[in-house]
């Protein structure tokens, strides 16, 4: 850009040293670059130089370049961040930057990642329900009502929280059964929300959402570029309260006289909500590790031998009452005699794409 | 050319453009019970929408209940200088409300009122408090709130037909690059997915734009990558014509240093708040430029301007609270007189004025934006700022009731930016989110009934597909020409320089001249590397819609010999009336962009009737204002 001067402040613009990761999904490498780097300038600015320049055809999602559209997601020096965010200034002089794609998610091209993962997930999270017997226009709620539900609304979905995520980072395999904290935001923003009138959000983020494998570790609201407090404000209160309506032995007398609409008391690592097909959402994808499988596909497939794809449950903590502890009052327990030794989810006879073993003769003509 | 592998979809509404427009006319579309496609250039959600955060504009009465959509046609009337397609500003008026309620059906949480309604709040040009808003993210909200009605839909397709997409689906990163026709129906849509580079092929009678605006043909702007005038450049190829494109929202103050804020708007309550501009040589150089007719109002030396913060009402204004037109030209005479940044804009400063303390209470957004994009200390360096392309008012003339284009094409609707008329020579901050809501929906709803009443569908013709494929190659098969990135550098240096904010016939007809060398370069430009995400090839194929939209933009700001809001001509300083009375209207001959006067629209005479003569008397000739006198007359 012939007019457009280099420095503002004097100082000349700096070559600096940059690797980019290129490649696609068959394969690629971290490539050298030396380029300029001006004063003010972030980590996309450089990128676009060297689009314009050495690499015309380098693969970069942006679009706001204001931290306002959470498109421009990379990993930057190893740390998830959105680009147009990160300033140059932010590095030692000499330090090598390193840009690499979004790890959780297969690589498209160099730094553009297919994050329909997202998407998917999305879209199996129920929707807004709107309370029946409000017109458009009559809508009354309080600001401090709103509120709540706003810091989780800010959601720029850049999908930082979803690849920083070690329940999916390092494991394909958890992605099935797995919404992630996006999306765990989403269903506290409806749980908040005052005139949403569907009342089994969080028992339904646990049993369908795969709540229970959050252990709290805090990285999705460290590298959450709208600082929304996911794991305190979303995540903790939407855990503690199916604990609470789950294991408070009043709540759960309630609960067994006025039965409420909701799913049919889930336990933590859900089990048999598909079986009870009281609620609509029962037979949208349920992901269930256990329980019975009514799924010939799989069934079939399992018979054919060893099933390597099969779903591996992820070992979940026992779910505990306030207190810490494991809830062992039979009286108020919800289950006839004590716990099973397998984890209450797991129902017998094990459905077949859970098991291992191919009978040597399975495929021979029975008669 | 070898066999090239074309997916094929059938749909009987394609939307293309995935804003707020775009996902309003999806929904009524797909509520319509027809089969939609969304287009959008980017991933679903992160449209340009976002970046509006004042609200949306809605005369609900909320805050101040004497407000009503008669007071907010006004509004947008006068705020669009008369020129505004009065049929599209009753409309928007009238309809804003119920458009915003709905959103709160579909789980929009605005900000709220003590006694619990939406509140409103005040903004440039609105008489009365009126904007929706969550914060300063209400383009967020709107977008997320669409997104997730969308999905709500798909919910119910699935449990209806066992599909998430059985009648609505969301094509996410497709560009679409050729409309095609059935004589002159429309009968799809050809473009490619950005991801594979692979291409794709709609079938459908109906297409909806809602592509947005042209901004990135200015080097200084606020708009995303996605602004290359798509939908501008498809309609006037399928026959549409265009208005108004002589009309661009320059804001005075955006960031033009440092590069990662450039374009960036720096909000006008800055210079409300005691922010002075200043040269190069640390002048304060606003008191040069007040205008003769604001002399009364505006300050003449700098102790008056500085006592006016405190005391208002005995001192006058700082001239740095001109109009932003005024501010504009100021700005651009010092940079132009070489007074300006090394940057190109000129200092603003709020550092000097204010204690610190003081400014991050005052501006707390404004302070924590450029710490954390910039590290630029707002209370302790001045900004760099300059004039930045904002909005275009220009865009398809379209019936103001269904959004159908007008020209030879049938079949094509516009809302949103892409179309034009509703907001004039000058857009009221506000008015554009209402704007996507209520002629995106009526968009939507007038594509599907026109899609149900045909009796055939028109058929895309197989030469059509042919050459469009070939024009997509065709920069990924030339290795001779030039980078993509130089000639839209190029590009942007012509517009801004010669077709900027302030406008003189010379330059314009220097830069019609410097486009149509464009031209030549463009058609030959050269993209390396593969079809899979390549940016560069991307940027090969939008470059020629951004040529033409910039003729069309050229040839009309030449000629409008006079400065009514978004266009200022430095020959022709003032407003003049008879040329109120026409649209500039452009269409394509072959390559050649041609022009054309065409009278706007008249007023109705209960409308007209909503403004005071002495007001009216601003902007009608004579002969209308004897007619409005024969009107009041005969009332009486």
């Amino acid at each position: 850009m012939g007019t457009e001067p280099k420095q503002a402040t004097g100082k000349p613009g700096a070559k600096r040293q940059f690797r980019i990761w290129r490649g696609d999904e068959t394969g690629g490498d971290l490539q050298d670059y030396t380029v300029e780097v001006n004063e003010g300038e972030v980590v996309l600015d450089v990128i676009h130089r060297l689009q314009a320049t050495d690499a015309p055809d380098l693969a970069c999602r942006w679009n706001c370049k204001a931290g306002k559209c959470g498109s421009c997601s990379m990993e930057i020096n190893g740390k998830p961040r959105l680009s147009c965010m990160t300033r140059m200034s932010t590095f030692e002089d000499g330090e090598t930057v390193t840009v690499t794609p979004l790890r959780t998610f297969p690589v498209i091209r160099d730094l553009v990642t297919d994050v329909s993962f997202n998407y998917e997930k999305a879209r199996e999270t129920p929707a807004f329900a709107p309370p029946a017997d409000v017109a458009p226009g009559d809508y009354r709620m309080q600001q401090v009502d709103v509120e709540r539900s706003q810091e989780f609304r800010k959601c720029i979905e850049c999908f930082l929280c979803q690849n920083v995520c070690h329940v999916i980072r390092d494991h394909e395999e958890n992605k099935q059964a797995f919404s992630g904290p996006r999306f765990f935001i989403r269903a506290a923003e409806l749980d908040m929300h005052p005139l949403d009138a569907k009342t089994d959000r969080k028992e339904y983020a646990q049993a369908e959402m795969g709540l229970g494998f959050c252990n709290i570790t805090k990285c999705c609201t460290e590298v959450c570029p709208e600082h929304i407090t996911i794991t305190d404000n979303a995540i903790i209160p939407m855990k503690e309260r199916v604990v609470d309506r789950r294991y408070d032995p009043l709540v759960w007398l309630g609960s067994k006289i006025f039965r409420r609409g909701q799913v049919p008391q889930t336990s933590v690592t859900s089990g048999h909500s598909s079986g009870a097909g009281s609620t609509g959402a029962a037979d949208s994808g349920v992901h269930s590790h256990s329980g019975g499988s009514h799924d010939t596909r799989a069934e079939r497939q399992a018979q054919q031998g060893v099933n390597w794809h099969r779903e591996v449950p992820h070992p979940t903590a026992p779910a505990v009452d306030a207190n810490g502890k494991l809830p062992l009052t039979e009286l108020t327990f919800d289950k006839a005699a004590a716990p099973s030794p397998f984890g209450d989810d797991v129902a017998f006879p094990l459905p077949p794409e859970h098991l291992n073993f191919a009978h040597p003769q399975q495929d021979e003509p029975k008669h | 050319m070898t066999e090239t592998r074309i997916e094929r979809h059938h749909y009987d509404v394609v939307v293309i453009g995935a804003g707020g427009a775009g996902l309003r006319a999806a929904i009524e579309a797909r509520l319509a019970g027809k089969k939609t496609a969304i287009i959008s250039k980017s991933l679903f959600g992160k449209a340009h929408t976002v970046m509006a955060e004042g609200g949306a504009a809605a005369a609900m009465g909320n805050v101040n209940a004497r407000d009503n959509w008669q007071v907010h046609f006004r509004d947008t009337m006068r705020g669009g200088k008369f020129l505004n397609n009065f049929r599209m500003a009753e409309l928007h008026a009238k309809e804003s409300p119920q458009r915003i309620w709905e959103l709160e059906t579909y789980g929009a949480l605005f900000d709220r009122t003590k006694d619990g309604k939406i509140s409103q709040r005040n903004f440039g040009g609105h008489e009365y408090p009126r904007l929706a808003h969550v914060g300063d993210r209400t383009g967020l909200e709107l977008i997320r709130t669409l997104q997730q009605k969308i999905v709500s839909l798909q919910q119910e397709d699935k449990r209806e037909f066992g599909d998430y997409e059985a009648r609505i689906k969301v094509f996410a990163e497709t560009t679409i690059t050729e409309l095609l026709l059935d004589g002159e129906r429309v009968a799809g849509a050809f473009g490619y997915y950005r991801e594979s580079g692979e291409f794709i092929l709609f079938e459908a009678p109906a297409v909806v734009l809602a592509t947005g605006g042209v901004g990135r043909s200015y080097k200084v702007t606020s708009n995303s990558w996605e602004y290359t005038g798509d939908g501008h450049a498809l309609a006037l190829r399928a026959g549409a014509t265009l208005i108004n494109m002589e009309f661009l929202q320059f804001h005075p103050t955006g960031m033009v240093w440092p590069p990662s804020v450039k374009g960036i708007l720096v909000t006008e309550s800055v210079r409300g708040d005691g922010g002075v501009l200043k040269n190069s040589e640390g002048k304060r150089f606003m008191f040069d430029y007040v205008p003769d007719v604001f002399r009364k109002q505006y300050a003449d030396n700098e102790a008056e301007a500085d006592r006016w913060y405190k005391d208002p009402d005995n001192n006058r204004r700082p001239p740095e609270l001109l109009p932003r037109d005024e501010v504009a030209r100021a700005i651009n005479s010092e940079v132009k007189a070489g007074r300006g940044t090394p940057a190109g804009g000129v200092y603003l400063d709020i550092a000097s004025r204010l204690p610190a303390e003081e400014i991050r209470r005052r501006l707390p957004s404004m302070y924590h934006q450029f710490k954390e994009l910039a590290d630029v200390d707002i209370t302790k360096e001045p900004m760099e700022v300059g004039p930045t392309c904002h909005y275009v008012m220009g865009g398809v003339e379209v019936d103001p009731d269904s959004g159908a284009a007008y020209g030879t094409v049938r079949g094509l609707f516009a809302a949103g930016e892409v179309s034009g008329g509703m907001h004039g020579s000058n857009r009221l901050g506000g008015n554009s989110l209402s704007d996507l809501l209520v002629f995106g929906k009526r968009a939507g709803g007038h594509a599907a009934s026109y899609a149900d009443q045909l009796t055939a569908r028109p058929k895309v013709s197989v030469t059509a597909v042919e050459a469009a494929v070939e024009t997509a190659l065709a920069p990924l098969q030339r290795d001779t020409g030039e980078s993509p990135y130089v000639l839209q550098q190029d590009l942007q240096a012509v517009m801004g320089e010669l077709v900027g904010i302030i406008r003189r016939e010379g330059e314009l007809a220097d830069a019609l001249g410097k486009l149509a060398e464009l031209r030549e370069r463009v058609a030959k430009v050269s993209a390396a590397g593969g079809r899979r995400y390549n940016p560069g090839w991307h940027l090969a194929l939008d470059l020629r819609n951004m040529l033409v939209v910039s003729e069309c933009t050229a040839k009309a700001a030449l000629e409008r010999q006079e400065s009514r809001g978004g266009h200022t001509r430095e020959d022709f300083p003032g407003m003049d009336p008879k040329w109120r009375q026409v649209n500039l209207v452009c269409s394509l001959d072959g390559d050649a962009v041609r022009l054309a006067q065409k009278p706007l629209p008249k007023m109705r005479p209960e409308l007209i009737q909503l403004f005071d003569r002495a007001e009216l008397a601003k902007y009608l000739t004579d002969e209308e204002l004897a007619e409005f006198d024969a009107l009041t007359e005969e009332e009486r």
